[in-house]
């Protein structure tokens, strides 16, 4: 919504998190927004809002981890995604409790939900923030976003316009301490009848946790590329990954090749990862594969060639065959 | 079908210089393509084409110089291409571009299906494509792997989500977003390429798509960009092992643990 004036500003109160829910769980990035909507809350003199749209939602008092309100929508018709569904309600309830901030997941369903809110009300979205603040003079939250593969960092407001939306990706924050005496109050929602005109139906759901976009949650990614040289190759990632509880990524050259499906590219054209560890095997580290993954905290790389730009660029750089290293390093991780 | 396929020019590289002043892409210094991601979006437009009869249209919004795309959407087989480009334009952010792209598409009229990559490689939001959906109030699916038609006025999409897939009835009008994995994009015919040279693009201003100026480019934009800057560069430099297999091993391990990781 517009909002020119101070006054009209001062309408919008307190900071909204969008619960991500998952057949009635609530998911981990969550309680990572309850933490940053709590840092920028208490700038601002204000309270904390989870909303929570779902189906039979397991533990939904997230008082603990810094929630002061919980709105909450549990209906049977919200147990699949349904953008348009979704959207109605929360734009209805951002026109009926005016919040000042918004900050919702940059999964498959916040990046898909957010934005058509956004639309709907009016209002300035940040996609994917790294660093969130409030802006001491005028109370305008400050939103950080990598741009351009991470080659710049832009910072974004929007001053004109309540509530002010920022997206963030799983594990870009960190899970605050749960406080057990913290409490707060429930408030319960309704799906109205004018939310269900005009929607889709989902008709199937299939898990498939292989071939699904898993990498945004991990915290270690082995990835193979060219150097993989096959299935074979990539089983060997596999196992490493298994042992150190991690997923597997790759280059476009080894999804092109068909030896890993595509939900597991890194890069430009497949997706970007921020995880604490990445480990590249056999990957030279072309420019559209490095802006997917230069952002993880520890980058190690494994290749024959000490001079391609992945082991230029890399923390930790091990020149040799991959076939044979990372045998030996599962060997001396079993060891322990 | 009538579908309209929305393309982007970007820049090619990801090393596209920001201007200090404007805080906006100087896009004249690097070689520009169409967005990777709407080569799958154009992909699937032509082949739902192909199958079913009907028409593509394709729909950029860019300075002059993004012509460029769409005569190369029409070399890969796209029927024609509509350019949004004006002054008023200039600035926008994904809440005015999909706003203008919304009005054109309600221009051309019977639209029963809009295409978009799932993401642009410059911003990387991912909005564009909900926020078109939004403004037309029309049914959404994005990340999808498949398309295909139930009948004359659903469609069956299949959609990625972080833990598997599912699939949606989609009743069109609609607009969707898709991944690379939906398709192998063709590469241009020679014909293709011929007929891209002559075909005629035509160019729409605000006043063409009956657009509230008041919504358009900055002005219409909720966000503003008041600051870029590089990211904080990589501190350490490169700590390089070599050695037999079992000593590189041994001490990449023996690095892990110094920074207690394992
Ligand atoms: C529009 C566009 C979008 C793109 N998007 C992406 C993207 O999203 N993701 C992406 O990854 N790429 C992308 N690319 C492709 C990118 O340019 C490179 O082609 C690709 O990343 C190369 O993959 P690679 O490093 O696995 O292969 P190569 O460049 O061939 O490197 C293979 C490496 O393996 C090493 N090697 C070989 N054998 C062994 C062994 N036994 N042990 C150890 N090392 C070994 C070699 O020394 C070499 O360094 C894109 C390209 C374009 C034009
Ligand atoms: N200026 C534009 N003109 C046409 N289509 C666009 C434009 N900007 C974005 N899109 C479409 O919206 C998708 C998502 O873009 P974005 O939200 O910017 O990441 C792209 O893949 C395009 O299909």
């Amino acid at each position: 919504m517009i909002t020119k004036t101070e006054i009209e500003k001062a309408n919008f109160r307190n900071v909204w998190v969008i619960g991500e829910v998952e057949d009635g769980t609530i998911l981990p990035v969550t309680h990572e927004l309850l933490g940053a909507a709590r840092n920028l809350a208490d700038k601002r003199g204000c309270e904390v809002w989870a909303v929570l749209m779902g189906s039979e939602i397991q533990n939904p008092q997230l008082f603990s981890f810094g929630a002061d309100v919980c709105l909450l929508v549990d209906d049977h018709r919200i147990n699949h995604f349904i953008d348009e569904l979704e959207s109605k309600i929360l734009s209805r309830l951002i026109e009926k409790y005016l919040p000042e901030i918004i900050l919702c997941g940059a999964t498959s369903r916040g990046r898909a939900l957010i934005p058509r809110v956004a639309v709907s009300c009016y209002c300035g979205l940040t996609a994917d923030c790294t660093q969130l603040d409030i802006d001491p003079d005028n109370g305008d939250l400050l939103q950080t976003r990598p741009a351009f593969g991470g080659n710049i960092l832009a910072t974004i407001r929007s001053s004109n316009h309540r509530p002010q939306i920022a997206s963030v990706r799983p594990r870009v924050m960190k899970i605050p301490q749960p406080d057990n005496d913290r409490d707060g109050i429930t408030i319960f929602e309704k799906i109205l009848p004018s939310d269900e005109i005009n929607n889709k139906k989902v008709v199937d759901v299939y898990h498939d946790s292989q071939s699904a976009i898993n990498l945004a949650d991990a915290e270690i990614i082995i990835a193979g590329g060219r150097g993989t040289h096959g299935k074979a190759g990539f089983e060997l990632l596999h196992q490493l990954a298994q042992k150190v509880g991690g997923a597997v990524g790759a280059s476009r050259a080894a999804v092109d090749s068909g030896w890993i499906p595509y939900t597991h590219q890194v890069g430009q054209t497949g997706q970007t990862v921020q995880t604490k560890i990445y480990i590249a095997c056999g990957i030279s580290g072309q420019i559209q594969h490095l802006v997917g993954m230069q952002s993880c905290d520890l980058i190690i790389a494994i290749d024959k060639n000490p001079d391609t730009p992945m082991m230029q660029m890399a923390d930790i750089a091990i020149t040799g065959d991959m076939f044979e290293i990372l045998p030996e390093l599962i060997n001396e991780i079993n060891q322990r | 079908m009538k579908i309209v396929v929305c393309i982007k020019q970007v820049p090619a590289s990801n090393d596209a210089k920001i201007d200090p002043l404007t805080k906006r892409i100087i896009r004249d210094t690097v070689k520009s393509i169409m967005n990777p991601f709407d080569n799958y979006a154009l992909e699937e437009s032509v082949r739902l084409r192909e199958q079913f009869g009907g028409e593509v249209i394709a729909l950029t919004m860019g300075p002059p110089a993004a012509e460029a795309i769409l005569r190369e959407a029409i070399a890969l087989g796209v029927d024609s291409g509509i350019l949004l480009s004006d002054r008023a334009f200039g600035g926008s952010d994904t809440w005015a571009t999909s706003y203008a792209l919304a009005k054109a598409i309600e221009k051309i009229g019977n639209v029963d299906l809009v295409i978009c990559g799932k993401q642009a490689i410059d911003g990387d939001t991912a909005q564009v494509g909900p926020g078109i959906a939004a403004h037309l109030d029309w049914q959404q699916a994005t990340y999808l792997v498949e398309i295909k038609r139930k009948d004359e006025r659903i469609i069956l999409t299949k959609r990625l989500h972080e833990n598997g897939y599912d699939i949606c009835e989609v009743t069109l009008p609609a607009v969707v977003t898709v991944v690379k994995g939906i398709n192998t994009p063709r590469v241009p015919t020679l014909k293709g390429r011929l007929a891209s040279l002559n075909a005629e693009i035509t160019l729409w201003k605000p006043e063409d798509i009956d657009a509230n100026i008041e919504q358009l480019g900055l002005n219409g934009s909720p966000t503003r960009v008041v600051k870029t800057e590089p990211p904080a560069p990589r501190t350490s430099s490169t700590i390089k092992i070599e050695g037999t297999p079992q000593q590189c091993a041994k001490e990449l391990v023996r690095q892990l643990r110094l920074r207690s990781i394992v």
